[in-house]
């Protein structure tokens, strides 16, 4: 059973959001970092742009194949993981904390409404 | 997975995370595809290749058959000796990648890809007409184990109860018993490294496969490499995958095999005209291998460019954890300058290295 952090909200294309604390952080899931595989490489856009909710802000890419990243919410970038681009295999040790990839500043809290709640996102990795 | 065809080594490799390949359901990683690749470069891993199609000729004119529909020279290939040969189409084209095995005087082991074993079958028996033998297809009679890495033979020797003699020459085989059956180990393999192909009797699979996995040198490792280190081993090795490096469109001679496709010949084979006047007028394309200076992998299709110019593409993309260096092939034209090409990834273009493989060993 992959592990769904209760305390985020979910994208269907596998990305999380850690919506109500500060700062706002984006990551993807354990289910994702699992069908990936050894990750060896992350594309990351440069702190200060701006993206639409579900727009591509990056590559993650493993030994299997390059997988594009999508926006959850719309928003600035303020920083992405420094570790990241040394070490990109820690996405796959730890999804939820030292792997995570951007910092945003959320444009509108409505934004968040459609997103899923860790009971749907299981759900919707099952099927 | 529906409709999809199993090994009967699957419930043996429970940890494998599987994927359709070639319409057998097969285990693409177990701890990861860089660690399992690391494993058998330095001390030993375990393969279930025995989705591989094999094909038994026997018959007084059995070597003369293999002779004339392969390049490579299968005639007087000694008993108990294996050759690694393209197939080709009479365009020089190439149907499959395969290796014979001479099992006696008048009978040989063909073992081909599994994508290729309904289309390679039709060819063969095509061209059987006019010769006194008989072909069959007895995949389904042989699970294939390949045992490979530098511990292997001391792997083999250690397993529990398993005692038979080893061949020691590369490309040598030797019979063996598995059970109360008879079976085949060669000193053959897909990684660049040491080690072993095991042809073990279909019945006799499981046990075997069970003692093998018992006698691991590492037993907190899972002994078995999927299909994802596979690919990323020969890759490494250089050698080339059928599907990528070798095509319908692309000759041996283009695929960097020419080893495989003797001048000298004595006989005529299918292909042969075609081949030669490649060689005569100059090889149109080359097939190289590469090393990137940075983390990104090219992928398949990704455009090849030398002053602007696009040249070729990429044929394989992966990522070598000895070099821990993104590392491939690709296809260009000749002529071009190798030392200044270039690949385009996402739109971003970086330098390529060509480098004489295996690659884990270049500087």
């Amino acid at each position: 059973m992959s592990d769904i952090p209760a305390n985020l909200l979910y994208a269907s294309s596998h990305e999380w959001i850690s919506a109500s604390s500060t700062p706002v952080r984006i990551g993807i899931s354990q289910h994702a970092q699992e069908a990936l595989g050894d990750i060896t490489f992350v594309e990351l856009p440069a702190p200060g742009t701006r993206f639409g909710k579900g727009e591509t802000f990056g590559v993650v890419e493993s030994v299997k194949a390059a997988s594009d990243l999508y926006m959850p919410a719309s928003g600035t970038v303020i920083a992405t993981n420094p570790a990241i681009e040394g070490d990109p295999g820690l996405i796959n040790r730890d999804p939820y904390g030292e792997g995570w990839l951007l910092e945003i500043e959320v444009e509108t809290d409505s934004d968040l409404g459609d997103l899923l709640s860790p009971e749907a996102y299981r759900t919707t990795i099952a099927e | 997975m529906e409709n999809l065809k199993q090994t009967p080594l699957l419930p043996l490799q429970s940890g494998g995370r599987t994927v359709p390949f070639a319409g057998w359901e097969m285990p693409v990683s177990f701890d990861g595809i860089l660690e399992e690749h690391r494993r058998v470069r330095q001390s030993a891993g375990l393969f279930d290749v025995s989705h591989m199609g094999e094909f038994s000729v026997r018959g007084p004119e059995a070597e003369k058959y293999l002779n004339h529909l392969l390049p490579n020279q299968v005639g007087g290939l000694p008993v108990g000796n294996a050759l690694y040969s393209p197939m080709c189409l009479p365009s020089g084209g190439t149907i499959d990648d395969l290796i014979v095995y001479r099992t006696g005087e008048l009978e040989f082991l063909v073992v081909v890809n599994a994508g290729n074993r309904a289309k390679d079958f039709a060819w063969m028996s095509e061209q059987t007409a006019g010769y006194d033998l008989a072909l069959q297809d007895v995949s389904d009679n042989w699970a294939l184990l390949a045992l490979q890495g530098p511990a292997a033979p001391h792997w083999l020797q250690n397993t529990t109860g398993w005692q038979g003699k080893v061949p020691q020459a590369r490309f040598s085989l030797t019979p063996a018993r598995f059970g109360n059956e008879q079976g085949w180990i060669s000193r053959t393999g897909y990684t660049g490294e040491d080690g072993f192909e095991l042809f073990v009797p279909i019945a006799q699979a499981v046990e075997f496969a069970s003692r093998l996995l018992e006698a691991r040198p590492d037993p907190n490792s899972p002994g078995w490499i999927g299909l994802g280190a596979r690919d990323s081993l020969r890759l490494e090795a250089g050698y080339p995958l059928y599907g990528h490096e070798l095509s319908e469109d692309i000759s041996p001679l283009e695929a960097g095999l020419g080893w495989t496709v003797p001048r000298n010949k004595n006989t005529d084979y299918i292909g042969r005209q075609a081949l030669e006047a490649q060689r005569q007028a100059g090889i149109p394309r080359k097939v190289k291998y590469f090393v990137l200076s940075d983390r990104r992998i090219a992928r398949p299709g990704c455009g090849i460019f030398a002053d602007g110019r696009s040249v070729g593409q990429v044929l394989s993309g992966s990522m070598s954890p000895i070099l821990e260096k993104p590392i491939g092939s690709l296809i260009v034209d000749s002529g071009v300058d190798f030392s200044s090409l270039e690949v385009d990834i996402r739109g971003t273009k970086l330098p390529i290295s060509i480098q004489k493989p295996p690659l884990h060993k270049s500087s």
